[in-house]
């Protein structure tokens, strides 16, 4: 890959004693679609603002395409934002808001009319250019945004919690309108999210945040296979976590004795030590009447405590017999599933000793 | 159709109440009764303007005529309307301060800023006297309209503060996303001021800049105390002509002043339409 477009170097924001980014550096490449996920309060936000110009950090540096951004101000960086609110000018109509970074940076008319032409048409509003934003539906004024941030061609473009605001059903729509839209334009973009099926399915990569630091770096598919850690394995996806305590590592191979499980000997390669939790994600767990015969797996039994449909999918509480509590989920993949077991059935559960992950407690 | 039936109704369909609409129409009475009087009594063909005469409109030809009294209106007119320039934009100025910056001792400058609201009217003149009697530079021997600049400063000192808190109180509601929208698509501050901000808040400005003209025409107290012998304003020109006795010629002048005002508050609410601002 060649020159990172963003270059994110040990930034650090502090509010008084509150550090909002705590020493955060990383690389976004060109034509990258990047996700900020992380709970409210972790700091993605900031971080945003950081690379937009609207704060300057307490410590670090950020480059744009290889320059130092540190004294130039939001007007003068190669980067435009869709902002949470869309901040969609009210007094002004959807063209003259599409137009207006172009106008107050003096390109020709000529040239504007046709970029504004060109972006409208893009976001699919060209039919609306003369409304007035509260004349609008949210999905639309976000468009107007997006289009009026796309008329300026940056080589970044920064969205701020863009789907927030709609409702379910638009907001899967939008999300694959922007994931094709970034494919289609080659522009980078950097989406800041809580909903971690909006980073799982629209990013290449997606940077993990919590209390101001970055966890984890990865593609979609690493994060959720592969977390880093405890926080990750819990925030992406549902998981089920196990507290045990490594009592014998050989082979690459670790042997974790368990309250719930006893000892289960797991493939893992790195260190281990001492307390640790082991993470199995609940659709990875097989549920049956019966015994199991599978030899490289992990076994307990338990009754259903709780069911939970969501018509292609039911989440279930198995309560295995010393108190503990797995999640499971089935497919309900032929229409009798569901008529298969019931709440208070006695259950088998097993999955893959290859399935399960050790992360340091 | 529920209003077919005329139900009891809620505690919010006030406008079914008799007493309530009596009480509306009463409160009406009291506000306007009064000026439709003066403006009625303007055209009364009596000089003493007790019982009404007759219908005429000499008296708005001898309140034009009138060199004393055309002389303290127009003063009047140009004090407000140069108090109401200047103090529109400080009133602003200090609004946009408070709601944009952190300072040291914010609170006691809100507070300071806000104080000749509150100060009493007579005070206020006194002071004004007092400090007028020591600083020149404000000569009522002046020619005309700078004789009129000491009123002029008193009438910006106490309306501007009137301008900055309803000037305030309209940005407390501005998004500062659209500000930061602003500056990322490429505006300068300067720009992003005249095509986002002010946009925003110019029906404050226009209802502040309203009531400093208003503030500035009436004004009595503050200008009796501050005005030359020579230098008369229109509401101080009627307190003496009322001594005598009150002519139709008093009512003919402030009719007008009425018309002028409720032409202005026309033109302000015409600037200030929903259908161009958010």
């Amino acid at each position: 890959m060649g020159q990172p477009i963003i270059e994110v170097r040990n930034v650090t924001m502090a509010y008084g004693r509150l550090k909002a980014v705590d020493n955060v550096s990383f690389d976004i490449e060109a034509n990258e679609f990047f996700a900020l996920l992380g709970p409210s309060g972790c700091g993605k936000t900031t971080l945003l603002r950081i690379i937009a110009g609207f704060v300057s950090p307490t410590s670090g540096q950020v480059f744009i395409d290889g320059q130092d951004m540190g004294r130039i101000p939001p007007n003068r960086r190669p980067v435009n934002m869709v902002f949470q609110s869309y901040a969609v000018f009210p007094h002004m109509s959807v063209e003259k808001n599409v137009a207006y970074g172009l106008q107050v940076t003096g390109t020709p008319a000529a040239e504007a009319a046709r970029r504004v032409g060109d972006a409208l048409e893009r976001v699919g509003l060209s039919d609306l250019r003369t409304r007035m934003p509260d004349q609008l539906s949210g999905g639309q004024r976000q468009r107007v945004a997006l289009a009026r941030a796309l008329v300026k061609q940056p080589k970044v473009l920064l969205l701020d919690e863009p789907l927030s605001a709609l409702d379910a059903k638009l907001r899967e729509q939008m999300q694959m309108e922007l994931s094709h839209l970034q494919a289609d334009i080659g522009v980078t973009f950097i989406i800041v999210t809580h909903d971690q099926d909006e980073a799982l399915s629209m990013a290449d990569r997606i940077a993990v945040m919590n209390n101001g630091a970055v966890d984890q770096i990865a593609e979609p598919w690493v994060l959720y296979e592969s977390p880093a850690n405890r926080f990750v394995a819990d925030f992406i996806g549902k998981v089920n976590l196990i507290d045990g305590e490594v009592s014998g590592a050989r082979g690459g191979r670790v042997t974790v004795a368990t309250a719930a499980l006893g000892k289960v000997s797991i493939p893992h390669d790195g260190p281990a030590s001492g307390r640790v939790a082991l993470a199995v994600r609940p659709e990875k767990i097989r549920i049956s009447t019966s015994k199991p015969g599978d030899r490289d797996a992990i076994a307990t039994t338990g009754t259903i405590a709780d069911w939970a449909y969501y018509g292609d999918s039911s989440h279930l509480t198995v309560e295995t017999g010393d108190g503990h509590r797995l999640g499971v989920i089935i497919q309900n993949d032929t229409r009798t599933t569901i008529d298969a077991m019931d709440i208070g059935d006695a259950v088998h559960l097993s999955w893959s000793a290859s399935d399960t992950l050790v992360l340091d407690r | 159709m529920g209003w077919l039936r005329a139900p009891a109704g809620g505690p919010l369909d006030y406008h079914r109440r008799w007493w309530l609409r009596a009480y509306v129409g009463l409160v009406f009475l009291l506000l306007y009764a009064p000026i439709v009087t003066l403006v009625v009594f303007s055209f009364n063909d009596s000089k003493r303007n007790i019982v009404w005469r007759g219908f005429t409109t000499k008296y708005y030809w001898k309140a034009w005529n009138n060199d004393s009294l055309f002389e303290a209106f127009t003063n009047s007119l140009m004090i407000a309307g140069v108090s109401t320039a200047i103090s529109t934009v400080i009133g602003t100025m200090v609004a946009m301060l408070l709601w944009r910056f952190r300072f040291p001792l914010k609170s006691a400058y809100e507070g300071l800023v806000a104080l000749p609201i509150v100060v009493p009217e007579i005070c206020m003149g006194v002071a004004m006297l007092a400090f007028f009697s020591r600083v020149t530079g404000f000569p009522t021997d002046w020619p005309w309209p700078f004789n009129l600049s000491a009123i002029t400063a008193a009438h910006i000192a106490f309306s501007f503060p009137f301008v900055a808190v309803v000037v305030r109180a309209r940005l407390i509601g501005f998004n500062r996303e659209l500000e930061e929208a602003s500056r990322d698509l490429g505006a300068s501050e300067w720009q992003t001021f005249w095509n986002v901000i002010f946009p925003y808040m110019r029906p404050g400005v226009v209802a502040g800049a309203l009531l400093a003209f208003t503030l500035s025409l009436d004004d009595f107290v503050v200008t009796f105390f501050t005005s030359g012998p020579d230098t008369l304003t229109f509401p101080v020109k009627v307190y003496s002509m009322v001594r005598f006795s009150v002519t139709p010629e008093v009512n003919a002048a402030s009719t007008v002043l009425i018309a002028i005002t409720i032409a202005l508050t026309v033109l302000a609410m015409r600037l200030q339409s929903p259908a161009r601002v958010g």
